[in-house]
């Protein structure tokens, strides 16, 4: 199959065979980076955009390295130094890019849908590196792609996600992708964390840890953040890592190749505490180095996708 | 001048008329009603085919004069008011400044009288500046003119303050219009709470917000023994509870909005802001109990709850925003595409739920096709077909929830105080 997409967006309106097609993609772009000269010249003279409207260094240093990779040159706008703080609009600051004959857009956006709103108003690409707590489709992707990698499958597997559901773009994108693939997601939480009707996307809820983690080929752990202000029924942090989380007794319990991700930046002691982190069945700094692979197939696609929009048109 | 509408099918719930007459208008009132008027030097209009009805009564607009002209004004909103057949509307006082004195009562009559191309009728606010503090002087803002209070857009979150609201209206002898909302249940909320709310990842806003804040406005209104409008049900329980209060012969009225039966949270899916709205479009099921309501009467009143917006403050991110749709042009159609087709009313019905109730719970005397009234008379074409563009919006923001969409219905002719003040272009 080809990509005929000029955006990446979500995962939700993706096929099985369109993820599948950005994994292998993704595989055949993971060697680049272990080369003496890590550069190909796939998206040589094209120009991308990093458009952060959020703090964030690690989505957006993964992005700059894989568009690095891929020779294409690379702008980052973060909102604090745009003229976003004047009051530029969205659409205006993206039309002013569009306009520089950028080729790519990569967002990140603390509303969610402001990709979506984007997308539809550019005819350039929009890659999403996660909307408010909508989707942030590349990060479910490398998850996925070291799953992988790492247990030879996707189908059939069984992998919990641990934290905060409700304010998550990492899960919302994971029960997406993971469903697609035929995997079996277990969204772990307590009460007031899950969002309502989140089994219609295809999960499977638990309040109880130790139970989600019992047969469990892996478990995704969600960065825990305690600062948000969502009134008395949050969490208290040592209530929630007595419950929730990932100690090395409670792993112990749960399959011995039990793969343990997490999205980063880890808070060490709040969602997991270090040994688990830094322990046999971590997968972390993996999924940090996959990131690249997985955003350069991203980069590489949505570009194919864009021109071959622009030969239909 | 005279008027003679022929052969039109009359339907005037009030007077319980329901066939196919002639209208005789005569120096600005409704003169004759029978078959087969004949007449020297009148102006003939045919109405073969079509329906002829009182002029429609919206008494939830946003007028947005004065202070945001720009998103509409009393010309431009009463303009798009006559060219959906309304010819009544019940102004909003969330204007800037709100219309909760003396002074600003007497500001707005002199914009009204100046500017308005349709029947402007006045609601004030219960509090000063909608704030929920300090009574407004209802009674003597009754006398220059307001036909109801309200703090639209805002609910007194203060009990007392509303009892005492609801007495002093009382004595005025006018209603109390609710927007019932517990903003600490809605809680920033943007859309329904809900799978499409967790799907897109918005803050929902949940049912109990509306329903419970219904439940206590209810309650008050009942022990000052005083009249209370509902404002834009949007869901099941909110139906409910009214049914409830109206089999115990409470003295509760209720409206909805055409979005509410007609359209679900999953017209926000892909995050267009034209669907976002407060409250916010609910559930299927919430649509059908809105529908129920409407068929057995538990909702009295079909209002547009007509919001405008700049695109300015439109097209941008969903969660930045502004709530509302703008309704008076699509109103009607709505109605008829949703409630007529589908069985739901019949034409008596549905005249009830847009002009006949409206007047009753208002006190105006609009609304009926009595002999020696105001003729506001509206004919329409029942079954032609359209569908909503954005350049042919009258009103100054298109901020519509059914662009694109295909409707049922078309106004051909609006007619206020005797006068054709409308006629559609063929």
């Amino acid at each position: 199959m080809t990509w005929t997409r000029k955006d990446l967006l979500g995962l939700e309106e993706l096929t099985q065979e369109e993820i599948e097609l950005i994994l292998n993609t993704a595989e055949s772009f993971k060697e680049v980076s272990s080369r003496e000269i890590k550069k190909v010249p796939a998206l040589r003279g094209k120009t991308v955009v990093n458009l952060f409207y959020e703090p964030s260094t690690r989505t957006r240093v993964s992005f700059e390295v894989a568009a690095k990779r891929l020779s294409a040159d690379v702008i980052n706008i973060a909102s604090e130094t745009s003229s976003v703080r004047k009051g530029e609009t969205l659409i205006d600051t993206g039309k002013n890019i569009q306009a520089l004959k950028a080729d790519i857009i990569v967002m990140r956006h603390n509303y969610s849908g402001a990709a979506q709103m984007l997308a539809r108003h550019l005819d350039i690409s929009v890659v999403n590196a996660g909307d408010g707590w909508h989707e942030h489709p590349t990060q479910a992707l490398l998850d996925i792609f070291t799953l992988k990698e790492k247990l030879g499958r996707v189908k059939g597997l069984r992998v919990t996600i641990v934290g905060d559901i409700a304010h998550s773009r990492v899960a919302r994108s994971n029960i997406w992708g993971l469903t697609k693939l035929g995997a079996q997601v277990t969204v772990c939480a307590p009460k007031m964390l899950i969002p309502v009707g989140i089994e219609q996307m295809g999960a499977i809820i638990s309040h109880d840890i130790d139970a989600a983690l019992k047969d469990a080929d892996a478990l995704n752990v969600l960065r825990m953040q305690f600062e948000r202000d969502e009134g008395a029924a949050f969490p208290r942090q040592m209530e929630y890592f007595r419950n929730f989380g990932i100690t090395r007794d409670r792993l112990e319990k749960a399959s011995k190749n039990i793969v343990v991700m997490h999205p980063g930046p880890i808070n060490r002691g709040i969602e997991m505490s270090s040994d688990v982190a830094d322990g046999k069945n971590s997968v972390i700094l993996e999924q940090v180095t996959n990131g690249i692979a997985v955003r350069m197939a991203v980069l590489f696609l949505v570009a194919q996708g864009r021109d071959q929009a622009g030969e239909a048109r | 001048m005279k008027i003679l509408i022929k052969n039109g099918r009359v339907v005037d719930p009030a007077n319980k008329i329901d066939e196919v007459l002639d209208i005789l208008i005569d120096n600005e009132l409704i003169s004759k009603i029978s078959k087969d008027i004949k007449i020297q030097g009148a102006k003939e209009i045919n109405a073969t085919g079509k329906i002829v009805m009182p002029g429609l009564i919206d008494m939830h607009v946003h007028l947005r004069e004065p202070g945001r002209e720009d998103k509409e004004n009393i010309f431009s909103g009463t303009k798009a008011a006559l060219k959906g057949g309304i010819t009544s509307v019940l102004a909003m006082p969330n204007t800037s400044p709100a219309i909760d004195s003396i002074e600003n009562v007497k500001l707005l009559s002199n914009v009204i009288k100046k500017t308005a191309q349709a029947n402007v009728f006045i609601a004030g606010a219960i509090t000063r500046e909608r704030a929920g503090k300090e009574i407004t002087p209802v009674a003597k803002m009754k006398n220059i003119g307001i036909v109801a209070i309200t703090d639209d857009g805002a609910s007194v979150d203060d009990d007392n303050i509303l009892l005492k609201a609801f007495k002093e209206a009382k004595a005025a002898g006018i209603p109390v219009i609710c927007h019932s909302e517990d903003k600490k249940l809605s809680n920033g909320g943007v859309i329904n709470l809900g799978f499409v709310s967790t799907k897109l990842g918005l803050r929902g806003i949940s049912r109990e917000s509306e329903y419970k804040r219904i439940e206590r406005d209810i309650e008050l209104a009942c022990k000052a023994a005083a009249k209370v409008h509902i404002a834009h049900v949007s869901c099941k329980e909110s139906v409910e509870i009214i049914r409830k209060a109206k089999k115990k012969k409470i003295k509760v009225t209720a409206e909805t909005a055409p979005h509410y039966f007609s359209l679900t949270d999953e017209a926000v899916v892909g995050y267009d802001t034209n669907m976002k709205i407060n409250p916010p479009l609910r559930s299927s099921e919430d649509k059908e109990a809105i529908k129920a309501g409407l068929k057995d009467g538990t909702i009295d009143v079909i209002a547009s709850d007509h919001a405008p917006h700049t695109e300015n403050e439109k097209d941008i991110e969903f969660d930045r925003a502004e709530f509302g749709v703008i309704g008076l042009e699509t109103e009607l159609a709505v109605a008829i595409t949703e409630l007529i087709e589908n069985k739901i009313l019949d034409w008596g019905g549905l005249v009830e739920k847009l002009a006949v109730n409206p007047a009753k719970i208002l006190d105006l005397d609009r609304g009926c096709l009595s002999l020696g009234q105001p003729a506001d008379i509206i004919i329409i074409s029942p079954q032609e077909e359209w569908v909503v563009k954005k350049e042919e919006l009258t009103s100054k923001s298109k901020n519509s929830a059914f662009l694109g969409r295909k409707l049922k219905g078309l106004v051909d002719t609006t007619i206020l105080a005797g006068k054709i003040v409308y006629q559609r272009k063929q």
